[in-house]
């Protein structure tokens, strides 16, 4: 190992960056992380196993993702951390800070301004580019886990794409709900070939999987995998012929931009229980009204 | 006419210990096999190997002039989804418990590309009416149903694709005599109606003596002697399957 390999991070001291390597981790263990990487392009949707490292941060708060963003960082990178498509929640802002003293790269959050967006339950709404890349936090990367909890037989379905499971899944569903009541997490086959769990985004930004223009990688802290999903490749929803995959939303436009298109939240705003809908993506819905487009809730400001 | 499943000298053992060795038989089609054998002769081990669960060490499986010992893992695992079933002593080995009774007999289906819901519910709903389990059971859990009718449930999930080759590993082990009998009635008529090759363990005589054509007597893994199934329990000729047969007639 070399010596900045064996540098370690000393936590009794009050943290500050010429304590950490670049981004945190040591030189030896992004270039794993980068290789397990780079198997995962080579075969999208493919898990490949990863030693995960212990991050100063609970698994809950998307360590794969959190590697996966280190082993890409370079001093030139503009960071974008969203969850659930905020900038600006505990989640979000502990791991943007956690680069900018780690790594002292610039921070944004702007979409079309990042380079590397790192992201919790959401894709972005505003459509990525080239050149820009999506970590996705995942925490469980075997889509046929709950119906197979066995890793080596999950492990031979895949290499013998013996997916008959993954449906029957969605059967379940329709015989229980009348439809497919997964909304979630919603399984896709990627490139025709692997069957992947795009991490826990609405099945609403599942069609934004497909065909993208950005690299998307994907970060399980936990359980040590990596996978990714190449620009322009193929995302294809798993469903029934005479149940066809929906991308649905709520059936209502954000009360603050007038968006008609973008997944909402649903925000209770008194007692009485009155709700408005709002962008979950947040740098989408403020470029919007920025740009002067306005929704029922909103008027007054106009004038 | 050649025969559905050529078996030469084929062997398998676990470290030291024989599982079983020289076994050699041929299978037609429409011809239902019993292996019978006391506890530890070797029949699941034969079963297993024969189906593909156990690598043998040694001898040859011709399925249809094929040899399966020599098949890409892939190519093995498609023919045990298609043209071949399994069925387990236990039903809990070959159902999925968390899955409900329609969604356990589609599985196949879905495997084999499926993909209209409909149409898939529709074999179930049939296939559940053809091992006597009520239509409006289709959304129950496996768990919910009793020993026989988990069996019956196995029964039609292997049988949905419409398999050639059943391996069956003491089907009506475990269950009570009635609960057996009706189990096997029902087996006679879907390998009848169905023209279902069979190869089927079991310690028990009466359940050779009705449901096979043609016996193989196992004992310390070698088979001993095999013949027609009247022909073996009638007039044995080996003095172990002499001494089988009479410890049976006795009970
Ligand atoms: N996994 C294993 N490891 C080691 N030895 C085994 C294994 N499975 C079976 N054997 C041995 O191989 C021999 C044949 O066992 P097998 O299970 O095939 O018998 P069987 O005829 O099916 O018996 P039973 O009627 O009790 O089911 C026995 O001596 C058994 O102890
Ligand atoms: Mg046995």
């Amino acid at each position: 190992m070399t010596a900045r390999a064996t540098r370690k991070a000393r936590p009794e001291r009050p943290a500050m960056s010429e304590d950490y390597n670049f981004a945190y981790l040591d030189e030896d263990t992004k270039r794993m992380i980068r290789r397990a990487l780079l198997k995962g392009i080579a075969i999208p949707g493919y898990q490949v196993p990863f030693a995960s490292r212990e991050m100063p941060m609970p698994y809950g708060w998307g360590t794969g993702g959190v590697q996966v963003t280190a082993a890409c960082l370079v001093p030139e990178d503009r960071l974008k951390v969203i969850d659930q498509g905020a900038d600006d929640t505990t989640n979000a802002v502990s791991i943007r800070r956690f680069f900018e003293r780690t790594a002292g790269v610039a921070t944004t959050t702007r979409t079309r301004e990042a380079t590397l967006i790192q992201t919790r339950h959401r894709i972005p709404e505003e459509p990525l580019r080239e050149g820009q890349i999506l970590v996705y936090q995942v925490p469980i990367p075997e889509p046929l886990r709950f119906l197979e909890p066995r890793e080596s037989e999950t492990r031979r379905m895949h290499a013998l794409e013996d997916y008959g499971l993954m449906h029957v899944k969605l059967y379940e569903d329709i015989a229980r709900h009348g439809e497919i009541a997964t909304s979630y997490a919603y399984p896709v086959r990627v490139a025709g070939r692997h069957v992947m769990d795009p991490s826990p985004i609405p099945k609403f930004d599942n069609p934004k999987l497909s065909g993208n223009a950005a690299i998307q990688l994907f970060g399980a802290g936990r359980e040590q995998r990596i996978y990714a999903v190449p620009p322009w490749t193929q995302v294809v929803s798993l469903d029934f012929e005479d149940h066809p995959f929906t991308p649905s939303k709520a059936d209502a436009a954000c009360d603050l931009c007038g968006a008609a298109g973008s997944y909402l939240d649903e925000v209770i705003t008194d007692d009485a229980g009155s709700r408005m809908f709002v962008c979950s993506d947040t740098d989408y819905c403020t470029t919007r009204q920025a740009e002067g487009h306005r929704g029922r809730l909103n008027r007054e400001e106009v004038a | 006419m050649s025969p559905l499943l050529r078996v030469e000298s084929l062997g398998k053992s676990y470290g030291a210990r024989l599982g079983c060795a020289e076994v050699s038989f041929d299978l037609w089609p429409g011809e239902v096999l019993g292996i019978v054998g006391e506890s530890g002769s070797g029949k699941s081990t034969l079963l297993g190997c024969l189906a593909g669960h156990l690598a043998a060490d040694s001898g040859r499986i011709l399925y249809r002039g094929r040899d399966t010992r020599a098949m890409s893992e892939p190519e093995r695992r498609m023919l045990a989804r298609t043209e071949w079933a399994f069925v387990h002593q236990n039903p809990r080995d070959g159902l999925r418990m968390g899955v409900s009774a329609g969604g356990n007999v589609g599985e196949r289906l879905m495997a084999v590309g499926a993909r209209n819901y409909g149409q898939i519910r529709a074999a179930a709903t049939d296939w559940l009416g053809r091992v006597e389990i009520a239509a409006t059971r289709i959304d129950d859990r496996p768990r919910q149903f009793s020993g026989g009718m988990q069996q019956r449930l196995q029964i039609a999930r292997n049988l949905v694709t419409g398999p050639r080759l059943v391996f069956m590993d003491e089907p009506t082990g475990g269950l009570d005599v009635s609960v057996q009998a009706r189990l096997l009635d029902l087996l006679r008529g879907l390998v009848r109606d169905m023209g279902l090759s069979v190869v089927i363990v079991t310690h028990d005589l009466a359940v050779a003596r009705l449901l096979a054509d043609r016996l193989m007597v196992m004992k310390d893994g070698h088979v001993i002697e095999q013949g027609l199934t009247d022909q073996v329990l009638d007039d044995p000729q080996a003095a172990y399957t002499q001494l089988l047969v009479s410890s049976v007639l006795q009970v």
